[in-house]
């Protein structure tokens, strides 16, 4: 009886072995990719709001301090959107005819609120909390960037659990004085500017940062990674 | 099996043997089976029609799309920030205002807990008289029935939806009409009314309309059998070293629970060996959670507790009564008693249910005056709820008087008497006779459907109002949301009666409070603040009272501090009752020793020589309110569908409870297998018939049927309507309580019984010890020889693990509980719990976190003890199930709790299998509703939500944890002892359940872990339970053998 199959279909199932290998390794990949990918995590994204709200020029041309609007970043969880009420404690007298501030005169007006879309959104799993990060000396443009020089708002950072890990196993990189988290112009130490602390003076960031984890009581390690901080 | 096997099977058992359950005792192949498997009944099995290739094929296809599911956008998400934000708001956190649940009439302090303008969650108010932070089921499962989507939203007129407007003419001019005929034919019908504001109105209209009757009824606080108490004791169980309940369910009903619970517990807390406990003895027909709590309780029908009360009241020397002894069997028993009570003069208590007739009252009374009680453990009180007495002589009356065509304009405050009112009565004929019928209730109910009028009544979370609580103090309600469907409030209603169509109800109490300020209410109220100052202005008296939710110089009883006498402030709240009472409802009022100028504590002697009860013959038939629904008025809240019912655990249905002995007399097997069938029985009484399954309860009186009421609604809303059986139709206004000649059939039907008793069983390996206080005194150590030894902490192949930090721990003091399942409530509220239904639950998939097991006590027939055991997480510090979950999802932190991680969890159950404990549950089904837009706004925002395929489990409320925390590093104190309080143990109206910081030495955790009767809960697993328990100290009498 003659074989069924030819000696060629060794190699052939030699290759099918490995292109099915390579499939998997490739859609890993994929998949990988994919989920860091800015579509996925919306970073960089613009997002129609109902004014187009400059970030570049309240905050940067302006200097309103962030807490003027966000009033309960050190209070609560939740950093705050301002109420109607507080555009208009300005609007009320300056471009009170402004067609770009229409939407906000006619909330005030007609006492329905505005309607804004969320830029940046944590999975509804995640309990993120204003008050502690600020508290602990996390600036405000660690994790949304440099909002003064956003002319419309988008989410700076990926917002990925290993994003959030990253500051949350060694906060020491990020940290900066308590006095400095409202500042959009501070700059972690480098050689040649180094940052006045408590009477030092810190030419290094793990330095400073090293020092402040100690000042600020920052949890352990352990209690920084515990899933039900973030998770409950 | 019967019951001489079980007796010989429980006396080859060593030392203390403890059950959960007849069907446990009874050990058969069947039960074994069912025990063994982790989820019974199907639960693990694939039963799905389409088979198991087409299942493999989805499964394939599941699995390959599983990776991709998770690259999905997040769908967009909306702010809606204020126009103009409130002050006080600080978005993301709660706020909390005091007010108070009315029921039956009487205040049950609250604070509610207010996301951004929706009340949440309930808890007590920590400084009112009556709650002393502790709450009550009804309180706690209250904010579900706000939200519930089945409550009426609209005034409907003869079936059509109408406006406010529309229905404020008919009912002005209906009443108008009568104004020249002094209200003849005006009739209004209110359950019992404690608030001064309502009985001011309702004078204010009556006395424009001599002629127009106001009547009362409430199938569960009304309604009287033998005529209503002279006076209302106030007791002070904190104050009583011995206590004798006749038929009196004082911890699991009635306006002063939560304060009657805090009191007896703290004399059953146990600091070291020495500590003196209280004594309770319980003459009781079926077992209520007070008998399960007593350290000697006699199983008696209704209709001997008069014999025995009489009995023993001669027995202490009460003079003035005729010669009456105790049945034979029961006599040793009462002599020791009587000798207790002697012996304890001035700091004993005896109190008589609700459910027996005022002579018991009136025995209880006289016992109390004999032993020099009065003034000291209780004190009696003209009644607080106006015209209060008897309900059931008052809708006898209003249904006589419609049934002879007397009555034009009924007016219905709430309730629903159509389903509730006694069946001899025939209410729904009679009302039909009446020319205009107007009905305010939460729902379009029973009641509504016969009346041409119905009006949405406003929750009492939408609504402003005052009430009285249990001792007199009156309590303010205030909204915490403006009504949801427009609703309105039965103050509203009479205000249009009254031509005060404008008057908010805010402005009319607040009108009232200002009058009562300046002395211009028909009742003068001493209005002082809790230092007995007086206030500067009726602005700054509201604002205060408004903001502490009470007033505090208006209880009956005088604060020890302020120094009055006892009587002084008691005086004044005697007045409403008694010109309501005169003015009102003749025929409601007419009981004995309640005349119109009641005195503060008005006379004893009455119906002290008042006959007993006719002798009845033949099976006692005894109705008991659902404990959960009550009369039905619950029947459409979920959370208390799937409450377990103490002791039975009984879900979604009403049982009738008979006794083991009965059973067999009657051939019913006493043990069923898992949630297999129950048998249906047909209860015949005077004519009347109702089938309804039979549950056999250990501790019920012998020859006794026990009915429950509530079940059976037509008309109650998506969750409520069509469950259980009614059993109003057995209920006459003659025995709305008990009575004999009733006779019980076995139909031969069965009928499935969610039950959870079975459900989770640790298979007998020592969960509850009990000792007996002489024998703990003796040697502390006893406890601890009760169970098997635990590992040393050396035995681990794992590292150890150092907690510096916050070590978290948990007390749960079983002396203390009882069982009432409030913590279980709380925990459902605190932590989005899903409802899943009967069916579900009768597979064992229900998901409370916390669950209260009920261990009964040597023999069947008539268990010495029963003890109550609350199972949350155990928060082991080797936890079995962390180590079998392939994706983490369930680790530790490193404040020693065992956290549950949603997002990982795949839904392997591997960690629900190796828990010994069994406190993991499951999401077999999308259980949580997602879709019910009023339902969302109800959740916890600080707890997730769990979907499908998720295992979830107590987390000892980390929400609350990590507040506490947050709030601690942002002031940089430490969090203090108390600060951090779980759910179950806030609400715990014992104070059962104390959580805190084990590496803080001076925490009230820590010291209660150092009792010697502290134990683990299978410590010999080496688990290291975080939470821990107090065993059982019974004080039993050795005089009574």
């Amino acid at each position: 009886m003659s074989q069924i199959f030819p000696r060629s279909a060794n190699a052939l199932a030699r290759a099918s072995l490995a292109g099915v290998l390579s499939l998997i390794a490739v859609l890993g990949w994929v998949v990988f990719t994919l989920m860091r990918s800015s579509w996925v995590t919306k970073q960089h994204e613009f997002v129609e709001q109902p004014v187009q709200f400059s970030h570049a020029h309240h905050v940067g041309g302006v200097g309103l301090d962030c807490r003027y609007c966000h009033t309960s970043v050190e209070k609560s969880a939740f950093a705050g959107i301002p109420p109607t009420k507080t555009c208009m404690n300005c609007h009320s007298q300056l471009w009170t005819n402004a067609p770009i501030l229409e939407p906000v005169r006619a909330s005030f007006r007609n006492d329905t609120p505005l309607s804004w879309t969320r830029v940046h959104d944590l999975p509804d799993f995640v309990y993120f909390n204003h008050q502690i990060h600020v508290r602990q000396g996390v600036g405000c443009v660690t994790c949304h960037g440099n909002v003064d020089k956003m002319p419309l708002m988008y989410q700076a950072a990926p917002l990925l659990m290993e994003w959030c890990l990253d500051c949350h196993r060694a906060p020491e990189k990020y940290l900066r004085p308590r006095e400095q988290v409202f500042n959009m112009a501070y700059q972690p130490p480098g050689g040649d500017r180094p940052v006045e602390y408590g009477g030092e003076s810190y030419a290094d960031q793990l330095a400073l940062g090293l020092r402040l984890k100690r000042d600020y009581n920052i949890s352990s390690l352990e209690h920084m990674t515990s899933c039900s901080v973030c998770h409950r | 099996m019967t019951l001489a096997d079980i007796r010989t099977r429980l006396a080859s058992l060593e030392g203390r043997a403890y059950w959960r359950s007849l069907e446990e005792l009874s050990d058969t192949p069947e039960f074994r089976e069912y025990l063994h498997r982790e989820f019974p009944a199907q639960a693990s099995e694939f039963n799905d029609p389409a088979g198991r290739r087409e299942f493999l094929k989805l499964m394939g296809a599941s699995l390959a799309l599983a990776g991709v599911s998770a690259c999905t956008r997040q769908p967009e998400e909306k702010i809606i920030p204020y126009v103009r934000q409130p002050e006080e708001i600080i978005p993301g956190r709660p706020l909390f205002y005091a007010t108070a649940m009315p029921l039956g009439g009487y205040a049950f302090p609250l604070l509610a807990e207010n996301h951004m303008g929706r009340p949440t969650k309930l808890e007590g108010n920590p400084e009112h008289p009556a709650s002393l932070g502790g709450t009550d089921l009804f309180s706690q499962t209250s904010v579900l029935t706000l939200y519930d989507p089945d409550r009426s939203r609209t005034v409907v007129g003869d079936g059509e939806v109408r406006t406010w407007g529309t229905f404020v003419n008919v009912l002005q001019a209906a009443t108008m009409s009568r104004r020249p005929i002094k209200g003849q034919g005006l009739r209004l019908l209110t359950g019992p009314v404690t608030s001064p504001s309502l009985i001011d109105q309702i004078e204010k209209l009556l006395s424009g309309m001599p002629e127009a009757k106001w009547h009362q009824w409430d199938a569960v606080f009304g309604a009287r059998q033998g005529g209503a108490p002279a006076a209302l004791p106030i007791c002070r169980f904190d104050k009583a070293d011995v206590v004798v309940a006749l038929d009196a369910d004082f911890l699991g009903t009635g306006p002063g629970m939560v304060r009657y619970n805090k009191d007896f517990a703290s004399r059953r807390r146990i600091t070291t060996p020495e500590t003196e406990l209280n004594r309770l003895y319980v003459v009781e027909p079926v077992t209520t959670i007070t008998g399960a709590k007593a350290d000697h309780r006699l199983a008696m029908k209704a209709r001997d507790v008069h014999g025995f009360a009489a009995a023993l009241a001669s027995a202490i020397g009460v003079a003035g009564l005729p010669a009456s002894t105790a049945a034979a069997q029961v006599a040793p028993w009462l002599t020791a008693v009587a000798a207790d009570l002697n012996k304890h003069r001035g700091r004993s208590l005896v109190v008589a249910g609700d459910t027996q007739p005022a002579a018991v009252h009136a025995l209880a009374r006289a016992m109390n005056e004999a032993l020099g009680n009065v003034g000291a453990t209780v004190t009696y009180h003209a009644p607080i709820a106006a015209s209060p007495a008897d309900g059931t002589a008052s809708i006898s009356e209003l249904v006589a008087d419609m049934q002879a065509g007397r009555v034009d304009v009924l007016v219905i405050f709430g309730g629903n008497p159509v389903f509730t009112a006694p069946a001899d009565l025939n209410f729904a004929e009679a009302l039909k006779k009446v020319t205009v019928r107007v009905h305010l209730d939460l729902y379009h109910d029973e009641t509504a459907e016969l009346c041409q009028w119905h009006v949405p009544e406003a929750h009492f979370l939408e609504s402003w109002g005052d009430a009285r609580a249990f001792d007199g103090t009156v309590s303010l309600i205030q909204p915490l949301i403006s009504p949801l469907y427009d609703g309105r409030t039965a103050l509203e209603l009479l205000a249009v009666m009254n031509g005060m169509v404008e008057s908010s109800a805010m402005d009319l109490v607040k009108d009232y409070w200002t009058r009562a300020f300046a002395g211009q209410t028909s009742t003068v109220w001493s209005l002082r603040s809790a230092d007995g100052a007086p206030y500067a202005s009726p602005e700054a008296f509201w604002r205060h009272a408004l903001h502490d939710g009470f007033v505090p110089s208006t209880s009956a009883i005088a604060p020890p501090a302020a120094g009055h006498a006892a009587a002084a402030p008691a005086r004044t709240p005697s007045s409403p009752t008694a010109a309501a009472a005169a003015t009102a409802a003749p025929g409601a009022g007419a009981t004995a020793g309640r005349a119109g100028g009641a005195p503060a504590t008005p006379p004893a002697a009455a119906g002290l020589a008042a006959p007993a009860p006719a002798a009845q013959t033949g099976m006692e038939i005894i109705f008991r309110p659902d404990p959960n629904i009550l009369d039905g008025r619950f029947a459409n809240n979920g959370w208390l569908q799937e409450l377990p019912k103490p002791l039975s655990k009984v879900t979604w249905d009403n049982v009738a409870y008979i006794s083991p002995k009965t059973a067999e007399f009657f051939s019913i097997p006493i043990a069923r297998v898992g949630n297999g069938a129950n048998d249906v029985i047909e209860i015949r009484y005077q004519g009347r018939t109702a089938r309804m399954p039979v549950w056999v309860l250990p501790g019920t009186a012998d020859d006794v049927v026990v009915v429950h009421f509530g079940y059976g609604r037509r008309r109650a809303g998506r969750v409520g309507t069509g469950i259980g059986v009614d059993t109003f139709g057995l209920r006459t206004s003659k025995a709305p309580w008990f009575d004999g000649g009733a006779e019980i059939v076995r139909t031969g039907e069965s009928y499935l019984i969610a039950s959870t008793q079975n459900h989770f069983a640790m298979e007998g390996r020592h969960p509850v010890r009990a000792v007996d206080a002489a024998e703990y005194r003796k040697d502390p150590k006893v406890v601890a020889a009760l169970g098997h030894e635990a590992p040393p902490k050396t035995m681990t192949l794992y590292p150890v693990f150092e907690y510096t930090g916050h070590k978290w721990g948990m007390s749960i003091d079983l002396n203390s509980c009882t069982g009432c399942g409030v913590c279980v409530a709380a925990c459902v509220a605190e932590n989005n719990i899903a409802v899943v239904g009967k069916d579900q639950v009768s597979r064992s998939r229900e998901m409370h976190w916390l669950r209260v097991d009920t261990y009964f006590e040597g023999d069947p027939a008539a268990p010495a003890a029963t003890h109550h055991q609350p199972v949350p997480c155990q928060q082991c510090e080797t936890a079995p199930c962390e180590v079998v979950c392939p994706v983490a999802a369930t680790v530790h932190n490193d404040e020693g709790l065992n956290d549950m991680v949603y997002n990982r969890c795949v839904g392997t159950r591997y960690c629900s299998n190796n828990c010994p404990y069994k406190v993991r549950r499951f999401n077999f089904l999308l259980y949580s509703d997602f879709h019910t837009p009023e339902l969302m706004a109800q959740r916890n925002p600080d707890v997730t939500i769990r979907s499908r395929g998720v295992m979830e489990k107590c987390t000892y409320c980390v929400q609350r944890i990590n507040e506490a925390r947050i709030d601690a590093k942002t002031t940089g104190d430490p969090i203090k002892d108390g600060v951090i309080k779980t759910a179950c143990e806030q609400a715990c109206p014992a104070d059962a359940i104390v959580f805190g910081n084990l590496n803080d030495p001076e925490s009230r955790v820590v010291k209660l872990k150092q009792q010697e009767r502290n134990y683990g809960l299978l410590e010999d697993l080496n688990t290291r339970p975080r939470t821990t328990y107090l065993a059982v100290v019974k004080n039993p009498n050795p005089e009574v053998k």
